[in-house]
């Protein structure tokens, strides 16, 4: 009987606590915010929507070759040595690759952050930005490259003769080379060759 | 016109005071049950530490009607096996059971629909029909859920009716009568003549004033169990019965299901202030006490018991049903057959 009175107080008690907590919550500052108008503060080493700094992207492709799900695609072109522009990073170190492509998949990012650790300039990093969903995937492919395309045509173009400038040079390199091979060659046959026939 | 003069004999001769008398509780509902929604959005956000609904108009105060217009657009969906007469005819007689006790609750010393001698039993009796509408609609519903549910509605109503009815007959022998106005009457004179503190009358009514006050608990608790609120909403308890008794309902019958709630939370609110917190009486005596008064104090009274509805159901978990037969058969039933005996006693030796 004694038992059963305690439960009662008990079980009436315990309702008496529960309302006057929810009471309290009643005039408490509410937690939640109006979110589109009012919203807290992020902070300032979250990893959201990455950005890429074209100025100062020297186009190592670390951050291709460290990306765990491959979102990041990098193409670079090399500077050519008499490059009229004498194109210089953002951080004042010389320019030796031209960064026509850099494209980011976001619908794929995972927010892990290993390609703003092993960027050497800093170039590419994580802002604050959350909110980019979109209508179409497409959308989320994000071309970072701050290259105009006749600029690319351009510097490829460059490239291009100077690389066969380079052959050229290359190959009339290797046919003096060999010329002078052939002329040190032909000298030194007779003795090789008389010892080879003598050999024999 | 002799043939039609038969229609006007037809007719009473009060016609339009009746339609009136009979629209401004209707009236009163809606505009009330709107409130109720805006307070039960309101209140649960708050309790939780959120803000609710803020974009509907200045701090979302135009929710409800938006809510509304949404259950209006909603396609009224009718199963196709379920049975349809009773399927769409279950709504609305759980709306006319909380309706029809609209005909006895005393807003005013002025405004009593029907001042009839046996309103406290009119109130009990007509508020059963709502069980009536739960089984129709549960069962006319074809679905498994919505059977459970209103059959776990009607146990607990039943079971529930009975600890409630012995509170309210305590009442009735304290103030010797069924009548409302009466009761009302009985209680007039400040907040110590209330039934909660035993009525009028000398210091000897201390005797019964813990009685009072557990019947008055014992009253509100089983009249959350009847308007199947937390902790007591077992028969749509979403975690075992999708939505219970209603769980095929869309649309305009779903809101009807939804309005009949509102419409019985203010009923029992409003049987609780008759019975024991004094009705229309002010309770500082003759301070504030009048026929405009009348209307303030009960339906502020009321509300507020419609507020501490809303406040329990966000606070206490559901019972198990198990706990529930418990606290009905167990707990308040005997505490109810007490404070009735000795109440009773009480009246008759004084």
């Amino acid at each position: 009987m004694i038992e059963y009175i305690k439960n009662v107080w008990l079980g009436f008690w315990t309702v008496i606590v529960g309302m006057r907590i929810t009471l309290a919550h009643l005039f408490e500052k509410k937690v939640t915010v109006q979110y589109p108008d009012d919203r807290y503060p992020i902070p300032p080493n979250a990893r959201n929507k990455l950005y890429l700094d074209p100025t100062l992207c020297n186009g190592c492709t670390s951050c291709e070759r460290i990306c765990p799900v491959n979102c990041i695609k990098v193409e670079t072109l090399r500077v050519v040595p008499d490059d009229p522009e004498r194109p210089m990073i953002a951080d004042g170190s010389k320019r030796k690759l031209w960064v026509p492509v850099y494209d980011i998949d976001f619908a794929k990012c995972c927010f892990c952050g290993l390609c703003t650790t092993v960027c050497p300039t800093f170039a590419i990093k994580h802002t604050v930005e959350f909110e980019y969903s979109t209508y179409s995937r497409d959308e989320l492919y994000v071309r970072f490259s701050d290259m105009s395309p006749e600029k690319i045509i351009e510097k490829k173009k460059m490239l291009d003769e100077f690389q066969a400038k380079e052959k050229a040079a290359k190959a009339e390199a290797a046919r003096k080379a060999a010329e002078e091979k052939s002329k040190t060659d032909a000298k030194a046959e007779t003795s090789p060759v008389t010892e080879s026939k003598e050999s024999n | 016109m002799e043939t039609i003069n038969f229609v006007y004999n037809l007719i009473p001769d009060q016609f339009i005071a009746i339609i009136v008398i009979c629209t401004i509780p209707l009236i009163f509902l809606i505009v009330y049950a709107l409130l109720a929604i805006l307070g039960e959005l309101k209140i649960s956000a708050w309790i939780q530490e959120r803000l609710g609904p803020m974009r509907t108009g200045p701090w979302g105060i135009l929710q409800p009607i938006a809510e509304v217009v949404k259950l209006i657009q909603k396609e009224d969906l009718t199963p196709d096996t379920a049975n349809k007469p009773l399927f769409n005819l279950a709504p609305f007689i759980i709306f006319m059971g909380a309706y029809a006790s609209f005909a006895v609750i005393p807003f005013s010393r002025y405004f009593i629909p029907s001042d009839i001698n046996i309103g406290l039993f009119y109130i009990f009796a007509v508020g059963s029909i709502a069980v009536i509408g739960i089984v129709m609609g549960g069962w006319a519903s074809n679905n498994k859920y919505s059977l459970l549910g209103a059959m776990r509605s009607v146990a607990q109503i039943i079971s529930y009716e009975i600890p409630g009815a012995m509170a309210i007959l305590s009442v009735a022998v304290l103030a010797s009568s069924l009548n409302l106005e009466k009761i009302n009457i009985a209680q007039e004179g400040g907040i110590w003549n209330w039934f909660v503190f035993g009525g009028q009358g000398s210091w000897d009514k201390l005797w019964v004033v813990p009685f009072t006050l557990i019947l008055s608990l014992i009253y509100l608790i089983s009249s959350l169990a009847e308007t199947n609120r937390t902790p007591f909403d077992i028969p749509e308890g979403e975690s075992e019965l999708v939505a219970g008794y209603h769980t095929e309902y869309s649309g305009m019958k779903f809101a009807m299901f939804f309005f009949a709630e509102y419409a019985n939370m203010f009923v029992v609110a409003a049987v609780l202030t008759i019975t024991f917190f004094g009705g229309w009486n002010s309770p500082f005596g003759n301070f504030m006490q009048g026929p405009g008064w009348d209307v303030f104090w009960f339906v502020g009274k009321s509300f507020f018991f419609v507020i501490v509805q809303i406040w329990l159901r966000w606070t206490l978990p559901r019972l198990r049903v198990d706990q529930l037969m418990y606290v009905g058969w167990k707990v308040l039933l005997p505490f109810s057959f007490i404070c009735f005996l000795f109440i009773s006693l009480f009246r008759m030796i004084n």
